[in-house]
């Protein structure tokens, strides 16, 4: 009896991990800065959702602080900070300007998921717990793609959101190692990545009322008159 | 025995007759969200009733292709019908002729000869059409091989019978990620396949911007009206297979009692139904595509069904 209602809870934290996965994916690859902020907040709800799982699985009740910390922050605050900060028309921009082509970035995200299940398989192997399986590869898997795009995006906010989609990946894999995280570890995230959002949504706007345009890869030909 | 066969052509007797009927309920359904009235679900009927009995006019530069490729694009989808689980979890006289590749094959096969024939005639706008309809294919073709590939290798075997009761047998295999990331990946295959908003506009009438419409612009009469009758029922197989294989393998008959059979039938046409409303969905909200942002379209349900792969190939 036990058994099978760990296979089913398992199976729905594989499927959010899967569609975390996807998400992250998303944040690399659509146009709209609207939409990967949009893509970040789904990807939010699935850590949470993923959280709360395995806090009922283990028996954890950090693991729901975790869930409900998530769900304040990542899901209300840090869009409103956001939102409110950066104004609307960096929103309505469509076309951003990208390193590389959609396609290809999406091509070389499909290889750094491989290298993730890669990197994570002998981690795994070597520290069998219930969950670690599904969300360390998933985990590690998102902290790549939140890097990778940084890297292949231009303008500042989807360059936070990946920022913030790598964080979101360290606690998907995290939550799974160390069930029994110190609530003062997640308290100190939900405070810093707001003010994080906050500085870089704020800095952002004085880019953008200065130069007119928030694409950060321009700024390094920037020169004093 | 007999009754093996019996069933196995209702099964084609059930796509060949309710095609018309799903594609009626998706334009009646698109115009009543564009707040209009819009045609009678049974209008694609009257369509190929009036096509049927009129004359047949055929370009003088037209050579056997053109006249033979309607009858290869209707038979197609009626060969896929015998293959597929339509009404019954159990595999039926002829499942075994072919797998799901087979089943692909052949609808690429009535898709090939479709495209042939619009380039046999003088039309300017059909090898158009008929170049790009080859290039979202082209595109298309590598999703398909991953998602048959991680299929196969999830369910040990490519005969959509046997895949579908591996969903379904024990329910946790249904949450499986690679599982829920192939559906994702085959709905974006069956826009792109079918011509549906995304990809390409299924109702626009200008000729410039038509994918895969445009192929059939020169038939008239009977010709026509087997065109337009074999579009509707590669839609219906596609999204049978889609339904009964990969989404909900539940609602079938389980045992050879007619009585089942029977009750399969609403379940099934349900099913469609409720698929036809996420299609709406989808086609009311989005817009379509430009030509050259297909690839990224189609690059992202590659990624998407490689990705399905690999974390099927990690999870073991």
């Amino acid at each position: 009896m036990q058994s099978t209602g760990l296979t089913i809870i398992s199976a729905l934290d594989a499927l959010t991990g899967a569609l975390f996965l996807l998400t992250a994916l998303g944040v690399v690859g659509t146009r709209q800065v609207l939409a990967s902020l949009q893509l970040f907040i789904v990807q939010s709800v699935l850590l949470a959702a993923s959280a709360l799982l395995l806090g009922i699985a283990l028996g954890s009740p950090h693991l729901l602080a975790v869930a409900a910390i998530t769900i304040a922050t990542k899901t209300f605050l840090i869009p409103w900070v956001l939102r409110h900060t950066v104004s609307a028309e960096v929103y309505r921009t469509r076309e951003i300007g990208r390193v590389l082509n959609v396609p290809a970035s999406l091509l070389v995200a499909a290889l750094l998921v491989v290298l993730a299940y890669a990197v994570a398989y002998p981690l795994v192997e070597a520290v069998p717990r219930p969950f670690t399986n599904i969300n360390l590869p998933l985990g590690i898997a998102a902290i790549f793609l939140g890097a990778f795009t940084i890297v292949v995006r231009r303008e500042a906010v989807p360059q936070l959101l990946g920022l913030l989609a790598v964080e979101n990946g360290v606690f998907f894999a995290g939550i799974a190692i160390v069930p029994n995280l110190p609530v003062i570890a997640e308290l100190a995230a939900a405070v810093d990545v707001p003010v994080i959002a906050l500085v870089v949504g704020l800095l952002t706007r004085r880019i953008y009322t200065r130069l007119g345009t928030t694409s950060v890869g321009r700024l390094a030909t920037l020169r004093e008159h | 025995m007999l009754e093996r066969i019996l069933y196995n052509l209702l099964q084609v007797a059930i796509v060949v007759g309710f095609a018309p009927l799903a594609e009626g309920v998706t334009t009646r359904l698109k115009e009543i969200l564009q707040s209009k009235r819009g045609p009678s679900i049974f209008q694609p009927y009257r369509d190929l009733w009036k096509l049927l009995h009129k004359d047949e006019v055929v370009s003088d530069y037209a050579s056997w292709i053109f006249r033979t490729a309607p009858y290869v694009a209707f038979v197609a989808p009626v060969f896929v019908a015998l293959l597929i689980p339509v009404l019954t979890r159990y595999p039926l006289e002829f499942a075994f002729m072919g797998d799901m590749l087979g089943g692909g094959f052949i609808l690429a096969l009535g898709g090939f000869f479709t495209t042939l024939a619009a380039v046999d005639t003088g039309n300017p706008y059909g090898p158009m059409g008929a170049s790009r309809t080859r290039m979202v294919g082209f595109l298309a073709e590598p999703v398909f091989i991953v998602v048959f590939l991680t299929v196969s290798f999830v369910a040990g075997s490519t005969i959509p019978y046997i895949v579908q009761t591996h969903w379904s047998t024990p329910i946790a295999n249904f949450f499986e990620p690679s599982h829920i990331l192939l559906l994702i990946a085959f709905l974006m295959l069956i826009l792109a396949e079918d011509g549906r908003i995304p990809v390409d506009n299924p109702s626009g009438l200008f000729e410039l911007a038509m994918i895969d419409r445009s192929k059939g612009l020169e038939y008239s009469g009977r010709s026509a009206a087997l065109i337009k009758w074999a579009g509707a029922m590669k839609f219906f197989v596609l999204i049978t297979i889609f339904l009964n294989v990969l989404v909900t393998p539940w609602g079938l008959a389980a045992t050879a009692a007619p009585i089942d059979v029977l009750v399969a039938i609403p379940c099934v046409l349900l099913k469609v139904f409720l698929f036809i409303l996420v299609l709406v969905y989808i086609e009311s909200s989005l817009a379509k595509l430009r030509l050259f942002r297909i690839t990224e379209f189609l690059g992202a349900a590659f990624v998407i069904s490689v990705v399905a792969m690999i974390t099927r190939l990690s999870a073991i």
